[in-house]
């Protein structure tokens, strides 16, 4: 192909995503998208299509990154060349939206024509704007009983300031308006800029591994064109390997001799060490490199910590092996070692938050098959000692004794909540709850108003989200950003399983609940800890000072008094039932706790 | 080679609410058709697999008496037939109080029967209301004195414990009736919450008023206390008898001995394997035409396996397991082969040890299943 042939093809090219929040159909639109290309018969469609992961359909979320070439002729007669980079949609993982913008040049806004806006739509609204995307509204579901397209319409153009005037009025499950999108993204999605000749600049917007082929990147080429067989340079770490393998995905995985400005595909170059590639660098020619790197995307640090153990203490190397692989395609996963006198050796991790901490746990379990235990999650916490130290914290039970702390400060983050208008005092009421100071309120189109409080980030990182959820049908949408540390009144409770403390299960909370919290805490790991041979006590306690306690009633009666007849093989499964139900179990001192019950410091649902 | 049988008539009158065991109502059934697959069962489990002796013969349900005159004479009779042997010791039928009249009572004792079990359960009429029963305490008295009358005085009584609203209150009074019927044995059985079953149903719904744990135990407590005032002896988890009366059939499971098991659902342990019959009457009848056998389920035992279910089977029995035994028929000794796991029963006081026995202390005894779980899995 020459130089006027790659830029006949770049002109057709139209990179674009997909933003929307959680349940506005995003996946159903990206199926109905892959259906009308023809990227799939109808024999391969299987239901939401580019959520890949069992995880994902299973909980009807994208976490992952898919990028899929199609091919779409328009009504102009042309052929154009579409690459849609799917992206997630829950507040957690912002970071990987704003990856898959940095490869686009355009994105949908789903909309649902009923709900309306939510507050994660906002979000990532504007981290398209910061991108330079041209925004695409769609207003789907309109064939709800309950759609208000003509609502959604002007909240669109109040709320975000977009010109809403040529939203796609759609269905992607009835499949209407699906053309005129694909025309729109045609029309309005710039071509890519950039030059088939320069110095080749590629940006790495995620990369997997493959046993057998190495580091797998999934790069948009911005500058130039690389080829098989090419010496490529990796700009951050300086690494140099010669290509090996290129292709784009339709979905299935296409081998092509090169990939030039526009392209969206995959790059292999027998790259073994994991380290040498690092999502968000930029490749270039080790030949004729570029003089600069692309800009980066707005990298993410990790707000919620906590401590995995292998409930089996012989899987730790496992477990390991499990996080280097996970921390591959996802950057923002941290994770060191770390010793926990209850629960052996395991790691200390930090993640995005609550929803990316339960996905890493469930990936290491199903797909690595390590049984886990994870303690509660916990912030980090500044501390000022009396002797002048500062010291960083994020392990309760790591938090220095009371009387050598100056002053604890934690972290705040404002939470903007977008609600009905019943709700508004539901929702404050819970935020005062949950120590939140009221900064404003507006509000918006027909009866919603969008809620703006400052909220220590721990109380998010306990039940706030599910409260929020449960206390408003799910109307009410949340969004936070971190925005720094304030000292609070801050203490370190401590829970004792039958006399004995049980580092995993320290908490850290806020003087004025610890008593509160205490009870809960107590009687939830009542209910949770099985009976044992013996009466087991539970205590918490701040400092020397137990505010609760209870106790665990010793076991009695556990005997099958029952005439199976000669099934004996029943008799076996029963036992070896009982038996596996105690192997999931950590034994602490003579006590057997479940793994639930570590999580239990977290969950206050008897509020 | 088994000296045991068991034989299973799944027809039930009416179903209770607790069972789970393999039953299907009785009106409309194929009896007669059934009856025929069982002989056809018998003669070619025989022939693959005779025996030199049968010492104990079983027959349970579902509702053995719930067979009519004609199908219940001719039924054991077949049994008689097929399994005669010079040595028989013990010849059982399950016999529901409301359906055994004086005229079945005959039949089973010109056919050789020498013991009756009798589904009691309380003696509380509302009580065996709640749990699906249809009999009430005057049968009971009448169908044992009926069968004393004839000579069949080995007779045992199923009395059950953890029902709901049940108190310890109302088992001692049943238990008081049972005592005054001067039977030899006694069964006590807990309720256990099975799939597909009314209580199951009832209790997943919450609308089950079971006992607590700590008033099941005290139940299980008092049982023992009576039974030992009364001069029954506890020799099995669930089961007391007067010197002479234990059951020797059921011995024969928990010493882990051969036995056959014939229809519908039944279960049977022979040369080394555990076999399963289909349940539902369609399969066992057809996989009997397809393949002479109803088998759904075999499962050829491993020496371990054998092991741990001498174990696990054995323990259940008061005097315990005899190492010299253990080591006669795998030729190890039981304290090497599960040295760590009685190591550790033994330290947390649910076994004890004299001599080469090892069986449950009495705190192992409410907590059985923490015991034998231990020996799963381990070898």
């Amino acid at each position: 192909m020459n130089r006027e042939q790659k830029l006949e093809r770049q002109s057709r090219i139209r990179n674009f995503s997909i933003i929307a929040h959680i349940d506005h159909g995003k996946s159903t639109l990206a199926d109905r998208i892959l259906e009308k290309t023809g990227a799939l018969t109808q024999r391969e469609m299987k239901e939401q299509l580019l959520d890949s992961m069992d995880l994902e359909r299973e909980r009807g979320i994208t976490i992952k990154l898919n990028a899929v070439q199609l091919n779409y002729k328009a009504k102009d007669g042309e052929t154009y060349i579409f690459h849609l980079i799917d992206t997630p949609g829950h507040v957690d993982f912002t970071y990987e939206v704003s990856r898959s913008l940095a490869a686009c040049e355009g994105a949908l806004l789903i909309v649902d024509a009923a709900q309306g806006i939510e507050a994660q739509t906002l979000a990532n609204v504007y981290l398209a704007l910061e991108n330079d995307l041209e925004i695409l509204p769609v207003i789907n579901k309109i064939d709800l009983p309950s759609a208000e397209p003509e609502r959604v319409r002007n909240e669109v153009e109040e709320v975000i300031g977009l010109d809403a005037s040529e939203a796609v009025l759609a269905s992607a499950k009835a499949g209407i308006g699906i053309e005129e999108i694909l025309e729109q993204v045609v029309e309005k999605v710039p071509a890519p800029a950039g030059d088939p000749d320069a110095p080749l600049q590629a940006l790495i917007f995620d990369s997997l591994y493959d046993p057998y082929r190495g580091v797998v990147t999934y790069i948009r080429v911005t500058e130039g064109t690389v080829k098989v067989g090419d010496k490529i340079r990796m700009m951050a770490t300086q690494k140099e390997f010669e290509v090996v393998e290129l292709g784009v995905f339709t979905p299935k995985a296409v081998n092509k001799d090169f990939l030039t400005v526009g392209d969206v595909g995959y790059l292999a170059a027998a790259i073994k060490n994991v380290g040498d590639t690092q999502v968000g660098d930029t490749i270039t020619s080790a030949v004729k490199p570029a003089a600069e790197p692309l800009p980066g995307y707005r990298k993410m640090n990790p707000m919620v910590y906590c401590g995995l153990y292998p409930v089996d203490n012989a899987k730790y190397n496992d477990l390991r092996e499990a996080l280097e692989r996970l921390v591959l395609n996802d950057s923002a996963l941290q994770y060191e070692p770390e010793t926990s006198q209850a629960l052996g050796f395991g790691y200390r991790c930090g993640f995005l938050g609550l929803l990316h901490m339960e996905i890493i746990q469930e990936r290491i379990e199903r797909e690595f098959n390590i049984d886990l235990i994870a303690t509660a999650p916990s912030v980090i916490y500044n501390v000022a000692m009396t002797d002048g130290e500062q010291v960083i914290v994020d392990n309760p039970a790591n938090m220095p004794e009371a009387q050598l702390i100056q002053t604890v400060e934690e972290p705040y983050v404002k939470a903007t909540i977008m609600t009905p208008n019943d709700y508004v005092g539901t929702i404050m009421e819970i935020c005062q709850k949950k120590r939140g100071i009221f900064q404003t309120m507006d509000y918006l189109e027909n009866n919603r108003v969008n809620v703006l409080y400052e909220i220590p980030l721990s109380e998010i990182v306990y039940d706030f989200f599910d409260q929020l959820k449960s206390s408003t049908k799910g109307y009410a949408s949340l969004d936070y950003e971190l925005i720094g540390y304030k000292p609070s009144k801050l203490v370190k409770m401590d829970i004792l399983l039958n006399g004995e403390k049980i580092d995993a299960l320290s908490v850290i909370v806020h003087k004025d609940f610890a008593y509160e919290r205490g009870k809960v805490v107590v009687e939830k790991l009542k209910e949770l800890i099985p009976r044992q041979q013996f009466e087991v006590p539970i205590q918490a306690s701040i400092g020397q000072k137990i505010i609760a306690r209870s106790n665990i009633k010793a076991l009695r009666k556990n005997v099958l008094a029952k005439c199976y007849g000669g099934d004996i093989s029943r008799k076996r499964k029963l036992l070896e039932k009982q038996k596996e139900g105690k192997k999931r179990m950590k034994t602490i001192g003579r006590v057997e706790v479940p793994q639930e019950a570590f999580m239990a410091v977290l969950r206050m649902d008897n509020d | 080679m088994p000296d045991a049988a068991y034989f299973h008539i799944p027809f039930c009158v009416n179903i209770c609410h607790y069972c789970d065991f393999n039953k299907v109502f009785l009106k409309g059934q194929p009896v007669n058709e059934y009856l025929d697959y069982m002989e056809k069962e018998m003669k070619n489990t025989l022939k693959q697999s005779p025996f030199s002796s049968m010492k104990t013969l079983f027959v349970g349900g579902g509702t053995p008496t719930a067979l009519d005159y004609e199908q219940f004479e001719r039924f054991l009779n077949m049994v008689n037939q097929y399994f005669s042997s010079s040595d028989r010791q013990e010849f059982t039928v399950e016999s529901n109080p409301e359906q055994t009249d004086l005229r079945k009572l005959e039949i089973m004792r010109d056919a050789g029967v020498n013991r009756l079990s009798i589904g009691v359960q309380a003696f509380q009429d509302n009580l065996l209301k709640e749990l699906g029963r249809t009999h009430n305490q005057q049968d009971v008295v009448r169908t044992v004195s009926e069968a004393k009358g004839l000579g069949l005085d080995n007779i045992s009584l199923d009395i059950m414990f953890g029902l709901p609203r049940q108190t310890v209150e109302m088992l001692k009074e049943t238990l008081d009736i049972a005592f005054s019927l001067e039977v030899p044995h006694f069964s006590a059985y807990s309720l256990q919450l099975e799939r597909k079953t009314v209580f199951y149903n009832r209790a997943a719904k919450g609308e089950l008023l079971l006992p607590e744990q700590e008033e099941e135990a005290r139940m299980y407590e008092v049982l023992m206390e009576e039974m030992d005032k009364h001069g029954y002896v506890q020799y099995e988890i669930s089961n007391f008898a007067k010197r002479g009366y234990e059951s020797r059939h059921n011995l024969q499971y928990w010493d882990n001995n051969e036995y056959y098991g014939i229809g519908a659902g039944a279960h049977s342990y022979v040369h080394g394997t555990r076999n399963a019959n289909a349940g539902p009457l369609k399969k066992y009848m057809s996989l009997i035409d397809e393949t002479g056998f109803p088998y759904i389920h075999k499962d050829v035992l491993s020496s371990s396996e054998k092991m741990e279910e001498e174990l696990f089977m054995g323990l259940r029995k008061m005097k315990g397991v005899s190492d010299q035994r253990f080591m006669e028929r795998y030729g190890l000794s039981m304290f090497d082969v599960f040295g760590s796991q009685i190591d550790k029963l033994l330290e947390r006081g649910l076994v004890k040890r004299s001599g080469d026995m090892l069986a449950l202390t009495r705190n192992g005894t409410f907590l059985g299943n923490e015991v034998f779980q231990e020996f799963i899995g381990v070898v």
